[in-house]
């Protein structure tokens, strides 16, 4: 394999990792808090789908990534008041909100579909782009993906360093002592499942606006769920979701660059990796938890109700 | 922390949880959430400039106004019954199997190759290749949802993902086949294998009153209302089902009464696989008659709003499949005539779950406000 493909295949993966990671973290301050969101994809697709049509009306990527993020943030309230307010099963709650964010992003999407839009475009760094090897491997991404990497030593800083962040934990984990602290169990679980629905719409609006511009259907193409596999790969931790993350987008690299390398395998299998890889990482990650005793937030998935235990 | 918190700024809702139910709740909820529901789809269409109203009395009339609307109903309930009765015993033993998509089209998949290839090989009589063609369409289904299953089982591994992943495997898996190895070269350039011979379709039944002739109504509904009995027996009537039962409502009290939770798991996870793979092989030889892209347009997903919404009851997943089988046709539907998106449908189904979801808690509780 030569250097030009092997740089491809590396900077391809960091790219492509880009809006996995930012759902991943997302999804990880949402089950941080203790609710389990399985309407990432949902949220992702309305994220991609509004980011795009936003930034062709108004000509403004930027203006396309607020609408992303507010799209998600908006479809996430929904499985917030459900499962938070309403004490609703989460596991199906999210679904519903996988099903109807997909159908109303084909809704709102059909008109867009194969339409050209304002994207963000890898930005050229004066000297540091042209390097060679360290150019195309280091500073010739687009801002996206810059903020994708910025993003996870803050959130690691935030849930481990802060206040606020101890306040997430202690929600996640024991909400009745949090309760009788004086944080409110409540209120933390709607901000934390509201950033998760931000940072996937964001997620998104990363697809449509930079790695695959344009809108189609179902664009996501599973990453929402390939999201929520690298949460428990990362162990709820965002610095081992960034290597999920890559890993992945390692992975979608190869299925783009075998033929390059002169490996021939039907498409069809290619287009299985990502998936194969998923189940193989989860499987992987399971048994290492159970080596290690590590475990998810205690109170992930239940519901909280003050004196029923 | 001093200051008063959030929640204490707010009037206070408490939750107590109900004894017991109000008859008249049961009956109240449900239509009071699918009516919001429906009320909330209209402010979508409206958004789309199309008069709502007009919207769903053409969905109405689509899908239960006419002989021909009902069959067709029918017709899109058959695949939602099977596959709905194959999640639904997942759900019992809180499995979530939501991969009943890629074990619909691994179905679909090994039927196709028992009716194009090996009946006409062997030269088997048509019932015998039917018969045989369910078979091979469960054990498909089957070995693929006992993958999540083991992994689930053995390992722990958490079976919505892998489930969920191998739907995508699937689908791959089985294009690779409609694309390439087992297409129609006389396709004319469509992505398809050859029709099955007509002497191996599922046949119609057109025996049924009301509905019109030539309607596409077939065998599988047969095929799902005795999978229906056999489960509801199995469920109800057999050690196995109340061990299933125990397993789903109270783990611990199962594993200290030595129930084979682990062997359940799989054995679940194959019989749910096994269900949806049928529902794949009704689709392909009683409707498409041969595989092609977009046999199912996500049959396997709205199966499993379907078996929640019967409260995973088999008789209610047939009633409740026919209801989502006339939102299908209705989405078709208004595609034709209004020139709205039959995404319109999913929206609905969205919207319905979450109504549902939301009403269900004024069952389970009497929620004061102070």
């Amino acid at each position: 394999m030569n250097t030009a493909v092997l740089i491809t295949i590396l900077a391809t993966s960091v790219a492509a990792g880009a809006p996995v990671i930012y759902a991943t973290v997302g999804e990880i301050f949402a089950e941080r808090s203790g609710i389990l969101n399985l309407g990432v994809e949902g949220m992702m697709l309305m994220g991609a789908v509004t980011g795009f049509i936003v930034a062709v009306k108004t000509g403004n990527p930027w203006a396309g990534v607020m609408a992303g993020m507010l799209a998600g943030g908006l479809l996430s309230l929904i499985h917030a008041f459900l499962t938070i307010t309403l004490h609703a099963d989460q596991v199906v709650s999210g679904l519903a909100l996988t099903i109807f964010g997909a159908g109303l992003s084909s809704f709102v999407g059909q008109n867009y579909v194969g339409v050209q839009g304002p994207q963000f475009a890898p930005i050229h760094i004066p000297v540091l782009t042209d390097l060679p090897v360290l150019g195309p491997l280091l500073f010739n991404y687009d801002v996206l993906v810059y903020l994708s990497i910025l993003l996870v030593p803050l959130a690691a800083y935030f849930i481990h360093h802060t206040r606020p962040g101890l306040h997430l934990r202690a929600v996640g984990e024991d909400p009745t002592t949090a309760d009788v602290m004086g944080v409110s169990v409540a209120r933390t679980r709607y901000i934390y499942t509201f950033v998760g629905g931000l940072l996937a719409g964001l997620g998104g609006a990363a697809l449509s606006l930079a790695y695959t511009p344009g809108w189609t259907e179902g664009m996501s193409g599973g990453r929402g769920w390939i999201a929520i596999a690298l949460v428990i790969f990362a162990f709820w931790e965002p610095w081992r979701a960034m290597v999920g993350a890559y890993l992945f987008g390692g992975v979608q690299a190869l299925q783009f660059n075998l033929q390059a390398v002169g490996i021939t395998i039907p498409t069809y299998y290619l287009n299985m990796l990502p998936y194969l890889f998923t189940i193989l990482v989860l499987v992987f990650a399971t048994g290492e938890r159970m080596k290690r005793h590590l475990g998810a937030p205690a109170a992930l998935g239940i519901p909280y109700i003050r004196g029923e235990r | 922390m001093n200051q008063p918190s959030f929640s204490e700024r707010l009037p206070r809702i408490s939750f107590e949880r109900r004894l017991t139910a109000p008859w008249w709740l049961a009956w109240v909820i449900p239509i009071a959430s699918v009516t919001l529901a429906l009320l909330t789809g209209a402010l979508i269409i409206a958004s789309q400039g199309v008069n709502p109203w007009e919207a769903y009395k053409a969905m109405f009339m689509g899908a239960f106004g006419s002989g021909f609307g009902m069959a067709e109903t029918l017709v899109k309930a058959i695949p939602l019954m099977l596959a709905g009765l194959g999640v639904s015993i997942a759900f019992r033993m809180k499995l979530w199997n939501i991969g009943a998509e890629g074990q619909l089209w691994m179905g679909a998949w090994a039927a196709a190759g028992v009716g194009l290839y090996l009946y006409p090989a062997w030269h088997l009589p048509p019932w015998l290749a039917i018969t045989l063609m369910m078979l091979a369409a469960m054990l498909a289904g089957g070995l693929w949802g006992a993958i999540p299953g083991l992994l689930k089982g053995v390992l722990q591994v958490n079976e919505i993902i892998t489930s969920l992943m191998l739907n995508y495997v699937a689908i791959s898996w089985v294009l690779y086949f409609v694309d390439i190895l087992w297409r129609d070269p006389g396709g004319l350039g469509f992505p398809n294998t050859a029709l099955l011979d007509r002497a191996i379709w599922l046949p119609k039944l057109t025996w049924i009153p009301f509905l019109p002739p030539g309607n596409r109504v077939h065998f599988g509904l047969i095929i799902a209302i005795v999978a229906a009995v056999i489960l509801w027996f199995l469920l109800n009537r057999t050690k196995w089902g109340y061990e299933v039962r125990v397993i789903g409502e109270n783990p611990e009290a199962a594993r200290h009464a030595g129930m084979p939770i682990v062997r359940n798991i799989i054995l679940v996870m194959i019989v749910s696989g096994a269900l949806a793979g049928l529902a794949g092989m009704a689709e392909m030889s009683g409707v498409a008659h041969r595989l092609q892209r977009g046999l199912s347009p996500g049959y396997g997903y709205t199966a499993i709003i379907v078996a929640w919404l019967a409260k995973l009851n088999p008789f209610g997943v047939l009633l409740v499949a026919v209801l989502f089988g006339g939102l299908l046709v209705a989405g078709d539907q208004i595609q034709l005539t209004m020139n709205l998106p039959r995404s319109i449908s999913d929206i609905l189904q969205g919207l319905i779950l979450f109504f549902v979801l939301g009403g269900e808690i004024f069952s389970r509780y009497r929620i004061r406000i102070r």
